[in-house]
């Protein structure tokens, strides 16, 4: 799926985190922040891009700012920014399990 | 034992602190709120919150419910989806005016369960009542599906209906006894109305030990520090408890001896007092004693 | 008059023992003189006493921290020192705070090069954990420093000691003025033990201030300043009951511990820390204790506002404090008979005589982390910067009859219960229970303190579980790389080494 628009999604209140998704040409670009970098950092990382390979996002600028959230808030909050950033209306649930 | 729902807690489902932390306390059910406490805004990425909190392994050992938005609504079927999908044990569908709603609901689940593999029949249903119809319907809403677990009364909607304003119960007096009534008719369980103001510890005991009295099989609440007063509200004190053994024995020596009246300390004790002193006990099984 | 010293001397045979009688003031000149007589420990300011103390390279100052983050005094008289061009200070301050940042310049310039501490926090600590200091930091608990310094590994030339309010002849205490502190618990030990003493106050009272904290007979010299601490940052601890719901459903779970341990009854004696959890917890246990018809004996610390409450609702008969947490037991320590001040050697020093946390048969503390061993860590983060103190925690923790330790098992994500401590700052063998908002853990220890939580239908679990429970939850986080290089030594209150901190690898 093609990132069509800029998009943020989550707060960063703490145990949350804020993910923004803007469009690229040039592949994927990720940077990720967080309060818990050096003992999740290699797991966050393997979430966010878990998501983005199942939405088949090949393009974008991803920005990461966590606030030492669980699996499943980056995992949610990933997959709203991209849905919003898609401009998906139709949810294909497949891809989010 | 049957299941136990004195407690349920409402958690916003746009919180992610909540979600990362409510299964610390111990509710009978935990209620995931995509509606009222979900900004217009945020309706999907709370939607994607809660689709993959009821995933997680921490929700698994309690009774997980979610609020859709109502199906009339641009959310109400996606939130469906997501909430089935996910496996949560209970639908509650807000603003539920007749049964015709509810036979929409279950038609939509039918082909979502369907349609992902879920067991046919395995998600539940509660009522939200939250109108004058709602009220003069509650007893065919009650009725209306095999799915239904409960009927809850929701206030803050109601008493809009109503024309008038949360007080001290006197504007949900009949509202609360109509949908015990369908509750009990249909065999189902009956849920009273949040309890609004967090810090008066005095005010919500007064009112759950209205509802309980009255029946309520239990309450919504909206904040954790509720749940252990509640608990506590349902359960038996220590004189109950020992006054309910007493009657147990002398109703078990009655029937040993073949007596045909039993009495204790001179007063008889007949199959009604039997069985109250065998529910007092369950209470206490259930909520321990009253501190 | 030499004739008598010659009698002396021929019927004793020895020259040395005695010098005769010259004027009345032959040895206090100063009582001659009507200004000196009264105020000659008094100076005009900091720079005079400078003046007036042997100052010299590799010399040890000394300091407490009763003031917290609203200290002022000892970045004040480091910066004095660092203009006077003095090197290779070794700084012994009781405890380091925040505020106490702009220490880092003078480190990198060769001011202070040695340190010891019970503990630190913010830039300096983060500084100081990557390596500022050739000389590792020395880590010590509070009971602890007393044990150095009465040993002399500590050896204070010069004490710059914060007061409230001193007379001209240097009796001093926290407890009244403007900038209050309240019990002046570790300053009382360095005003013993001291070369020389230096009182900087903020104001100068009618002699005698007395009764007095900190006594004349141990002050050299006096200083009046406009500020030594900002009222508002001196308080520490929750000033109210917390409404964090998860905070609450930890204190009462410890209540419910601390009702059912064995030791909750008539007299029994506690202590509490300053955190969120610690003092709701004392909230819980009023209700218990009305219910139960008892009273507390006494309450040690570290005194806070709840402590005091319940002291003047008459539910413990004595506080005895060596340091107040908040402004509200600063005030009782001025008000209450029964609420008395204590050195830190009367606290908690295990070489003293008698210290007072020998008698405490309930204790509440936290934890950074706890391993599956009960070893705790007070000290670092599990980023491995060092971020606390080791404070009173070993010292109260060894000798309590019941040394109970809350935590939330994950804080932002991470996990409290852990497999072994990054440091350990009180080992394993001093920790009972262990109360987070998942269940309880009891040291294989205490089995008779299992056997009645069981019995009371408490949520009692494995200490094992609750690791893998927070695994479960927050994943496995990564383990931390340190460098060879060790940037801090953790005493244990007899002095030994129980661990290190080494450098974190960037």
């Amino acid at each position: 799926m093609k990132i069509v628009q800029a998009a943020l999604a989550g707060t960063l209140e703490s145990s949350d985190l804020m993910v923004k998704v803007s469009p690229s040409d040039v592949g994927l670009d990720i940077v990720i922040n967080s309060e818990v970098m050096k003992q999740f950092g290699e797991q966050i990382t393997q979430v966010v891009n878990e998501t983005l390979t199942a939405f088949n996002v090949t393009h974008g600028q991803i920005i990461v700012d966590d606030k030492g959230a669980l699996d499943c808030v980056i995992r949610s909050r990933m997959q709203v920014a991209i849905m919003r950033g898609t401009c998906s209306d139709e949810i294909n649930w497949e891809k989010l399990q | 034992m049957k299941k136990l729902r004195r407690s349920m807690l409402f958690l916003p489902g746009s919180s992610a602190a909540m979600l990362s932390t409510a299964f610390i306390y111990k509710p009978d059910s935990i209620m995931f709120d995509l509606e009222d406490a979900v900004s217009l805004r945020e309706k999907d990425s709370a939607r994607i919150l809660v689709f993959n909190a009821l995933q997680h392994p921490m929700y698994k050992g309690i009774e997980t419910v979610v609020r859709i938005n109502p199906l009339n609504t641009p959310f109400g079927l996606k939130d469906l989806e997501a909430a089935v999908r996910a496996g949560v044990d209970v639908i509650r569908l807000p603003k539920t005016d007749t049964p015709e709603d509810i036979h929409q609901l279950e038609r939509e689940i039918v082909r979502i369960e369907e349609s992902c593999g879920r067991k046919v029949g395995s998600t539940q249903l509660m009522a939200a009542i939250e109108s004058a119809v709602g009220v003069i319907n509650a007893v065919a809403i009650a009725r209306s599906s095999d799915r239904l677990m409960g009927i809850a009364l929701a206030a803050f909607d109601y008493v809009m209906d109503m024309q008038t304003e949360r007080g001290d119960g006197t504007e949900l007096f009949y509202a609360r006894c109509a949908v015990l009534h369908a509750a009990r008719a249909a065999g189902i369980d009956a849920f009273d109305v949040v309890y609004g103001d967090v810090n008066d510890e005095e005010g919500f005991l007064k009112e759950v030990d209205l509802i309980r009295r009255m029946g309520f099989n239990g309450k919504s609440l909206i904040n954790p520090r509720q749940i252990e007063l509640l608990h506590n509200a349902y359960a038996p004190t220590q004189e109950e408890v020992d006054y309910a053994e007493r009657v147990i024995t002398a109703a078990e020596e009655g029937e040993r001896s073949g007596l045909g009246v039993i009495s204790l300390n001179g007063k008889m004790i007949d199959a009604p007092i039997i069985n109250h002193a065998r529910v007092v006990l369950e209470r206490k099984k259930a909520s321990g004693i009253r501190h | 008059m030499s004739k008598l010293i010659a009698a002396l001397q021929e019927q004793a045979g020895n020259s040395k023992e005695y010098v005769a009688f010259t004027h009345a003031n032959a040895a206090t000149p100063y009582l001659a003189d009507a200004k000196q007589k009264y105020q000659r420990k008094l100076c005009e300011n900091l720079d005079e006493i400078l003046g007036r103390c042997e100052l010299h390279d590799g010399m040890t100052i000394s300091f407490h921290h009763a003031f917290r983050e609203g200290d002022k005094v000892i970045n004040l008289v480091v910066d004095k020192l660092a203009s006077l061009g003095l090197k290779g200070i070794t700084l012994a301050s009781s405890s380091l705070m925040t505020c106490n940042a702009p220490l880092i310049n003078h480190i990198r310039n060769g001011v202070i090069t040695k340190i010891y501490t019970s503990g630190m926090r913010g830039e300096l600590a983060d500084a100081i954990s990557h390596g500022l200091m050739a000389e590792p930091v020395q880590i010590h608990s509070h009971g602890g420093r007393v044990n150095l310094i009465q040993k002399g590994e500590i050896n204070i030339d010069v004490a710059f000691l914060a007061v409230s309010c001193s007379d001209e002849y240097g009796n001093a205490s926290g407890s009244g003025g403007k900038s209050r502190c309240g019990s002046l618990g570790y300053a009382m030990v360095d005003a013993a033990y001291a070369k020389c003493v230096v009182l900087l106050t903020e104001s100068i009272e009618p002699f005698p201030y007395m009764p007095a904290s900190i006594v004349q007979d141990q002050v050299d010299y006096i200083v009046k300043i406009d500020s030594v601490g900002d009222p508002a940052k001196i308080s520490v601890g929750a000033a109210r009951v917390t409404s964090n719901p998860r905070e609450l459903m930890i204190a009462r779970s410890a209540a419910d511990v601390v009702e059912h341990s064995g030791y909750f009854e008539q007299g029994f004696s506690i202590q509490t820390g300053s955190g969120a959890a610690s003092t709701a917890c004392t909230r819980f246990l009023e209700s218990r204790m009305k219910n139960k018809n008892i009273t507390a004996g006494f309450a040690l610390g570290g005194i806070t506002g709840s402590i005091v409450d319940l002291h003047e609702k008459g539910l413990i008969t004595k506080l005895l404090d060596t340091q107040s947490f908040d402004s509200a037991a600063a005030a009782s320590l001025a008000r209450n008979p029964n609420h008395v001040e204590i050195s830190t050697n009367v606290y908690a020093n295990p070489a003293s005589k008698a210290a007072c946390c020998d008698r405490v048969d309930i204790v509440i503390l936290s934890a950074l982390e706890i391993d599956t061993n009960f070893n705790v860590n007070v000290l670092t983060g599990s980023d491995g910067v060092m971020r606390g103190a080791s404070g009173g925690h070993c010292d109260v923790a060894a000798a309590a009859n019941l040394t109970v330790v809350v935590a939330p098992l994950i804080r932002s994500r991470i996990p409290t219960v852990v497999k072994h401590v990054t440091t350990c700052v009180t080992p394993g063998e001093s920790i009972d229970v262990l109360v987070t908002d998942h269940g309880i853990a009891v040291n294989p220890s205490r089995p008779e303190i299992h056997q009645r939580l069981v019995d009371k239908g408490l949520p009692v679990v494995n200490i094992e579980a609750l690791y893998q429970r927070a695994l479960e939850i927050s994943g496995q986080p990564k383990a931390i790389e340190f460098t060879s290089k060790i940037v801090g030594v953790v005493r244990y209150r007899d002095g030994s080494v129980i661990d290190v901190v080494r450098q974190v690898k960037e």
